[in-house]
């Protein structure tokens, strides 16, 4: 205790009094400071906060709608819905994803080599939404999650509608199917429509439908609590909340008819090839086959990385559409569209019966062009080469008409370009030129275009290359003696609320102008002839309704020049394709059809009995006999129609001038028929034209005459 | 009508002066009784609501507060001399259970700060909240005012060694809040202003040196204050959740029981240190005004009870019980608001749990002992 110092109580109290005073103002200070803050908080800031407030506790989820069905054009469902378990995960509620994933790789719901894609699929997702890691649990998979549950969160088990395909891979090629949504989808896709969406489609009419397939997701706000369960009330306080109702997307109504379907399947199992059968009053796809194929629900359960490779890697490609996406030689099923080309321009008379020895010599050149199992056809002529399919008479008949001809001929057919179905992927096959040649290739020697290129070109064989769907439209054309419709699957859309049903109408393609009723009359006869007593005679047989056909042989191997085609000591798969299309009935089409059955051999003997059965399939009713036709269905009359006035078909006019026939053909430029020029070139400038060549005319007017009349 | 004004005046004067008589014969200080009640209540509703509508929570609360109330009855008869004689033995014992506190303390809440009693378990360091006001007061009691050199350096010590045993616990709040009511001591007794001047500044570098000290989570604490915004799924998570409770209640809140930043768990602590943003989210501006304008009336009403007590033990250990509580509820609410760093600091007769409801009225129940026995004061 200090000294000196005594205690001074008086001075102590107002010592006391006045640090007490200071201490309580300074009180008042800082409870005003409190205030302001509050008021800060409180008022100012207010509408923010509230605002943050109402994110933290409602949650929007969504709800998806139902996918669209797939219904062929018999009512009967392609692809539906069936509910399943899935596996979900909401990102921002995984504390650790990667340690989470692995945990699942352990309890065998994922697979370790699937775990970076997750990881990629769930980063690119929003933070707060479900992202499905799982499709298509099985009850085990389920128990087994379930006893373990606790140990992840921001997992859950939901019930889910998935895609199913009740008849597995049938017409999978045309259908597509649905998967996962990857990353490379979320980049096309409204992220926010597809929120709570699982899968979507990946080809075919999945994909190209899948705008209207998949509808409009609805949403319901959900109140949150902190740990983002799903609350009922807050406090004692229940909240009004938004829902929206999901739309189901539309149902598509396909032109395929299962039915028919199933019997091209059936007839070309086993084997790979593809079959396109379609409506040429329409352009309705009635069935598009290609084999092998897979079974698309593995996609919507969510494929392995094994069961891909396995897809991906088969030799036989499983994976690729043939049917859209395989490109052949068509081999003599070109003959037709050659034989009417030769007539349009007038470079061959029908009539005149030519020598087949077997082969077919360029003057001055060596090479031998062989006949088909060197055969000797003796005297043909137009009709009898289409309907023995003499090479040796197409050899000729292409060499006079010219490359260009030819091509420009063709194209309007449909060859050498997409014809445009109503689903993606489609490849445009290649119609060879003398322009495409000097593009295509480098080297100044190979951009010539050779005359015995020309000469293969009859016979369907060299450059040109073709898909079936390009030739069963082709063959839908000759069928309608020249309307082109675009190929189509999908006919219509249904909306499952009303069930009124929107039909689409048939598109056209531009049709093939300029060709005689004559002209299709005659080739239209030698194609029926083919499969009454020609190449396809056999197959043809005891049909109850006449039907026109043509068989071709594109070749995989080439044979060396002395040597012989022997099916049996080639390796399988250096057979040649065999290839046949056909429409029916002939005189009033309904249906027109391509088939392919790689490495099957001649024509006649693989795919014409395939394209019998599917034509059979769609014509016959139960009882055996031609179904009646529908009102729609148009009729040809096969007699030659009176003669009009001949006009050149239009893709004629960008023919190139530069157009010389081969030397030592018989052929001779003569005076053009003013007839036959198209109306908007006057004669006068047709020498220096560029646009129009003169037309090489074989016959006489007069013989043509005498012939229509 | 004169008469009837007088008849029913002089009734309820009647009752209380009855009543007052009673308080009297208790020796409790009506109008802060009446303040500390309205405060209780209110911490009842509010935490009725916070707590989830649990019942269980109110009925340990009114547990907690009837023995709180028992201790301030008690201490409010107990003789002032009494109290200032049995304060070194207080001290000592406080002392004492830190030590075994920081040796076999049982491990609660994270931290060593429960002494298990069997039956119940207690924290000394809520006994030393009132161990060394009273101890730096009994030291001065004697002594000559303003504090000497020497005092000063005792009184440091004295306040230092149960602070350091707290803080070791680890329990910075309420190491801070004992070092706190102790300074308080002080600063009543008439500490210069050069050496409180002087002790800012060795604050300043006692804060630098204890930054090195700091757990990690006690650094976080400190640098989510300064900037919230850089940990909001953090640490910076308790001071975000809790400012858009208290900025989304606005002025006149969304109604009780229907705060969703408390009902639905974004707030965390909600029933504890942070039920101040549940009355802001819930009863808005004005619930926070009438809380603050309550805990006011308690100061300024204890700070006048000091006033009038007649000896430098009672003065100083009155003041600095005032101004505690005072403390108390501005780390809280500056804490929750955003205004200081989020120290563990309960809002005084609010918040739920722990034994410093008991400590608090207990600090009242001697202030009003200090207060009501005044005149048997020698000196």
């Amino acid at each position: 205790m200090p000294a000196g110092r005594i205690k001074d109580h008086w001075g102590e109290q107002r010592l006391f009094e006045m640090r007490a005073l200071v201490a309580g103002t300074l009180m008042v200070l800082l409870t005003f400071t409190l205030l302001g803050r509050l008021f800060l908080l409180q008022v100012v800031h207010h509408e923010y906060y509230a605002d943050l407030s109402q994110g933290n506790r409602v949650r929007t989820e969504p709800i998806p709608a139902a996918r669209g069905l797939i219904l062929d054009r018999n009512s009967e469902v392609i692809a539906g819905n069936q509910p399943a378990y899935q596996l979900e995960l909401v990102p921002e509620e995984v504390p650790d994803l990667r340690g989470t994933l692995k945990a699942l790789v352990a309890l065998e719901l994922i697979r370790a080599e699937d775990v970076d894609e997750l990881m990629r699929t769930i980063k690119s997702r929003r933070t707060f939404d479900s992202v499905p890691i799982r499709l298509r649990m099985s009850d085990e998979d389920v128990a087994r999650f379930a006893v373990r549950r606790f140990e992840f969160p921001g997992l859950d088990i939901k019930t889910r509608q998935t895609r199913f395909y009740p008849s597995a891979g049938l017409a999978v090629h045309a259908l597509g199917y649905v998967g996962a949504i990857s990353e490379t989808d979320l980049e096309r896709i409204d992220r926010a429509a597809y929120a709570g969406t699982t899968l979507i489609g990946k080809l075919g009419v999945e994909s190209a439908y899948e705008p209207q397939l998949h509808g409009t997701n609805g949403f319901r706000e959900l109140l949150v609590n902190a740990q983002g369960r799903s609350v009922e009330r807050q406090g004692a306080f229940i909240p009004n909340l938004r829902t929206k109702a999901p739309a189901s997307g539309d149902d598509v109504l396909l032109s395929i008819d299962l039915k028919v379907q199933r019997v091209a399947e059936t007839a070309l199992a086993g084997h790979r090839g593809a079959v396109v059968a379609l409506d040429p009053n329409t352009g309705d796809v009635i069935a598009l086959v290609s084999l092998p194929g897979f079974d698309p629900n593995m996609f919507g359960r969510g494929i392995t990385a094994a069961e891909y490779s396995v897809l991906r890697d088969d030799v036989d490609k499983p994976l690729l559409n043939r049917a859209m996406r395989g490109t052949y030689p068509p081999g003599s099923t070109v003959k037709p569209v050659i034989a009417l080309a030769a007539l349009t321009y007038h470079m061959v008379d029908p009539e005149q019966r030519k020598y087949c020895a077997g082969s077919f010599h360029l003057p001055g050149s060596a090479h031998m062009f062989r006949e088909y199992h060197n055969e000797h056809h003796g005297y043909v002529d137009l009709d009898d080469a289409i309907v023995r399919s003499c090479d040796v008479y197409f050899y000729g008949l292409a060499n006079t008409i010219g490359v260009d001809r030819i091509s420009t001929f063709m194209a309007p057919f449909g060859f050498g370009k997409p014809t445009g179905i109503d689903i993606s992927g489609e490849r445009p096959g290649l119609l060879p030129s003398r322009a495409w040649k000097a593009k295509a290739f480098t080297r100044a020697a190979d951009q010539m275009w050779f005359p015995g290129e020309t000469v293969n070109f009859g016979i369907g064989q060299g450059y040109l290359n073709v898909t079936p769907l390009q030739l069963a439209h082709y063959a839908g054309i000759m069928a309608t003696r020249g309307k082109v419709w675009k190929p189509r699957l999908i006919a219509g859309l249904r909306d499952p609320q009303t069930g009124e049903i929107h039909r689409l109408p048939p598109v056209s393609g531009g049709d093939v102008t300029g060709v005689t009723p004559e002209d299709w009359a005659r080739v239209v006869h030698g194609m029926i002839g083919v499969t009454t007593h020609g190449t396809a005679a056999a197959i043809g047989a005891k049909a109850p309704y006449p039907f026109a056909g043509k068989t071709g042989t594109a070749q995989v191997f080439t044979v060396a020049q002395n040597d012989r085609y022997n099916a049996k000591k080639l390796d399988e798969r250096l057979r040649d394709h065999s290839w046949f299309i056909a429409f029916a009935p002939a005189d009033a089409p309904r249906i027109a059809v391509a088939v392919i059955q790689e490495n099957g051999g001649a024509g006649a003997s693989a795919a014409a009995p395939i394209a019998r059965k599917v034509l059979d399939a769609y014509l016959l009713g139960p009882d055996g006999k031609l179904k009646p036709a529908e009102a729609a269905t148009q009729t040809f009359h096969d007699q030659p129609a009176p003669r009009a006035p001949e006009k050149i078909a239009q893709p004629l006019a960008p023919e190139a001038t530069t157009q010389v026939p081969a030397p030592g053909t018989t052929t001779q430029p003569s005076a053009p028929d003013s007839t036959a020029q198209p109306p908007a070139v006057p004669p006068a400038e047709k020498p220096a034209s560029t646009a129009v060549p003169p037309v090489p005319q074989v016959r006489s007017t007069s013989a043509r005459q005498k012939q229509a009349a | 009508m004169i008469y009837e004004e007088i008849s029913t005046g002089s009734r309820t004067r009647r009752t209380l002066t009855g009543a007052a008589r009673v308080l009297f014969e208790l020796n409790v200080d009506g109008p802060l009784v009446v303040g500390l009640a309205l405060i209780a209540v209110y911490g009842l509703i509010v935490l009725y609501s916070a707590s989830g509508q649990n019942v269980d929570t109110i009925v340990r609360t009114v547990v907690r507060l009837g023995l709180g109330t028992i201790a301030m009855l008690v201490l409010a008869r107990v003789n002032p001399n009494f109290l200032r004689r049995t304060t070194p033995w207080l001290y000592a014992i406080g002392i004492i259970l830190l030590f075994i506190v920081a040796a076999v303390g049982h491990i609660g809440m994270g931290a060593q700060r429960w002494l298990n009693l069997g039956i119940v378990r207690f924290q000394p360091s809520e006994l030393m909240k009132l161990a060394v006001p009273m101890m730096c007061a009994w030291y001065l009691h004697e002594r000559a005012l303003p504090p000497s050199f020497v005092s000063l350096t005792l009184l440091g010590a004295l306040i230092l060694v149960p602070v350091g045993l707290v803080a070791v616990q680890p329990d910075l709040g309420t190491a801070a809040l004992i070092a706190i009511a102790g300074a308080l001591v002080i600063v009543m007794a008439g500490l210069q202003v050069r050496i409180m001047a002087i002790f800012a500044a060795l604050a300043g570098i006692g804060a630098w040196f204890g930054w090195s000290f700091m757990h990690d989570y006690q650094r976080k604490r400190v640098l989510t204050f300064l900037d919230p915004q850089t940990d909001p799924l953090g640490a910076g998570y308790h001071i975000i959740q809790s400012q858009i409770a208290i900025g989304s209640g606005g002025v006149f809140g969304k109604g009780w029981m229907n705060g969703s930043q408390a009902q639905l768990e974004f707030l965390p602590e909600r029933s504890t240190d942070f039920i101040f943003a549940v009355i802001g989210e819930e009863f808005g501006l004005l619930g926070l005004g009438l809380l603050l304008l309550l805990y006011m009336f308690v100061v300024g009403r204890s700070i006048f009870l000091a006033m009038q007590t007649q000896d430098t033990f009672a003065r100083l250990l009155a003041g600095s019980l005032a101004l505690t509580f005072f403390v108390y509820v501005f780390i809280n609410a500056g804490m929750v608001t955003g205004l200081l760093p989020v120290v563990g600091v309960p809002l005084p007769l609010v918040s739920y749990g722990g034994t410093s409801v008991v400590t608090l009225l207990a600090g009242f129940g001697i202030l009003m002992a200090l207060y009501s026995h005044r005149k048997l004061v020698s000196s």
